[in-house]
């Protein structure tokens, strides 16, 4: 979706401000949010791909003046919602109107193994790649109205395909469908000139991970 | 002379509503999933003292400092980067990580322009800033700029590689060895590198009257 989120060349955001000596979290509610996220994940009832396309509805005007752990906590309730662990009343109360009958609750032994496989995306299909290092390729000019990784600045640009990663999960269906649709994926060089025109330096580059979906050749 | 006690342009005032913001919510919403039987409290506690605690930009420095002494291993973490951190013990293991070498001629420097995709497993949760709109939107067509704002600014005949996160796999910078450290140790060298080194927008420096 043409969404907020999707900012890479936006103007007017104002200057990167570092904070030195910055603890983890900013508050408790932060770190009990970022918990309950990835702890509610564990019943496998959405993908991390369904995860980020619930936090990119925000609405938004919300969505900008938002903090990261409100968009985690908008993405955490809407997904809770949709794919039936809590009622809308439930979430509206705080009243548990039954115990959940699904999935055991992510428990301490299981937390290290979590956190390490849940962004686990490659896949052992044997599906041959459409390009290799080298080719030309232009970005795809699609603007789907669900979930999708290529960025609008990316889109129609013309690059170079620079390294082949092998086989990994859709992300742009996995979000939608579930349907991990087994591809290459590949990181693409587009010349910074490419992407913002001739004021950019001539040297410089972005590189963009991206899918055979995404992909046409040059 | 304004009326204080006049509400009509606070008509949902901050204390008629006991359950609002953030902290609330999530207060309210994590003793309703424990109640339903969805998360452990105990299991919550222990993913926060992962990344408080045991999993930081530590265990990134660690990686660079071994990469800086041992060039055999830098060519491993440069072939296959998951594989070479799981090397040192780390939590590494399972995430995809691909290494990008910095060199007198080249930078890298790592953005995520669609949401905040960061490598965890050797830099912990990220800063507010990477996160932040303005290096979100910045980082991809004023990259310069923003290393010149940062203190990081970069000569003309250099070439800068950014690099955005758009899939599941995550970059880690490998910053040049800096000059002057002939001869530390690899503990001493892990504590020159920063986490803003490792995402790129910063340099490995020898501190400024540093004895060693």
């Amino acid at each position: 979706m043409n969404g907020v989120h999707d900012m890479g060349g936006m103007h007017g955001m104002g200057p990167v401000v570092i904070e030195m000596d910055e603890p983890v979290f900013h508050s408790e509610w932060e770190a009990r949010a970022y918990a309950i996220t990835v702890a509610a994940a564990f019943h496998r009832k959405w993908n991390i791909d369904m995860s980020r396309y619930s936090r990119e509805r925000m609405p938004p005007a919300r969505y900008l003046a938002a903090s990261y752990y409100e968009r985690w906590l908008f993405g955490l309730e809407t997904l809770l919602v949709e794919q039936g662990l809590v009622t809308a009343t439930e979430l509206e109360t705080g009243c548990a109107e039954a115990r959940s009958g699904g999935t055991r609750a992510l428990g301490v032994p299981g937390v290290a193994a979590f956190l390490r496989d849940r962004l686990k995306a490659r896949l052992d299909d044997d599906v041959p790649p459409k390009f290799k290092p080298g080719d030309r390729v232009v970005a795809r000019n699609i603007h789907p109205v669900g979930h999708t990784r290529l960025p609008r600045y990316a889109r129609g640009r013309r690059g170079v395909i620079d390294r082949d990663h092998g086989v990994f999960t859709f992300a742009d269906t996995n979000a939608m469908s579930r349907d991990k649709k087994p591809q290459h994926l590949y990181s693409v060089r587009f010349a910074a000139r490419e992407l913002w025109g001739p004021d950019a330096s001539a040297r410089d580059s972005v590189f963009v991970l991206l899918w055979d979906d995404h992909l046409e050749p040059a | 002379m304004s009326d204080h006690h006049h509400h009509d342009d606070d008509p949902i005032g901050e204390h008629d509503r006991p359950l609002s913001g953030p902290a609330l919510r999530v207060k309210a919403l994590e003793s309703l999933l424990v109640e339903k039987g969805l998360v452990d409290p105990a299991a919550l506690d222990e993913l926060i003292d992962t990344f408080e605690n045991r999993v930081g930009p530590r265990n990134g420095a660690r990686v660079v400092a071994r990469a800086w002494v041992d060039p055999a291993y830098k060519q491993r973490l440069l072939a296959n980067g998951g594989a070479a951190i799981a090397e040192l013990g780390l939590a590494g293991r399972g995430e995809e990580i691909v290494v990008l070498e910095n060199t007198p001629k080249v930078r890298n420097m790592v953005v995520c322009t669609l949401c905040s995709c960061y490598p965890w497993s050797v830099l912990g949760l990220p800063p507010v800033w990477y996160k932040s709109a303005p290096y979100r939107s910045r980082a991809v067509i004023d990259p310069r700029g923003v290393l010149k704002e940062l203190g990081g600014e970069i000569p003309d005949d250099v070439e800068l590689r950014v690099w955005d996160s758009t899939a599941e796999l995550r970059y880690l910078v490998l910053p040049e060895r800096p000059a002057g450290t002939e001869g530390w140790s690899e503990g001493q060298l892990a504590e020159i590198v920063t986490r803003d080194a490792m995402i790129g927008v910063a340099q490995a420096a020898v501190p400024a009257g540093s004895g060693r």
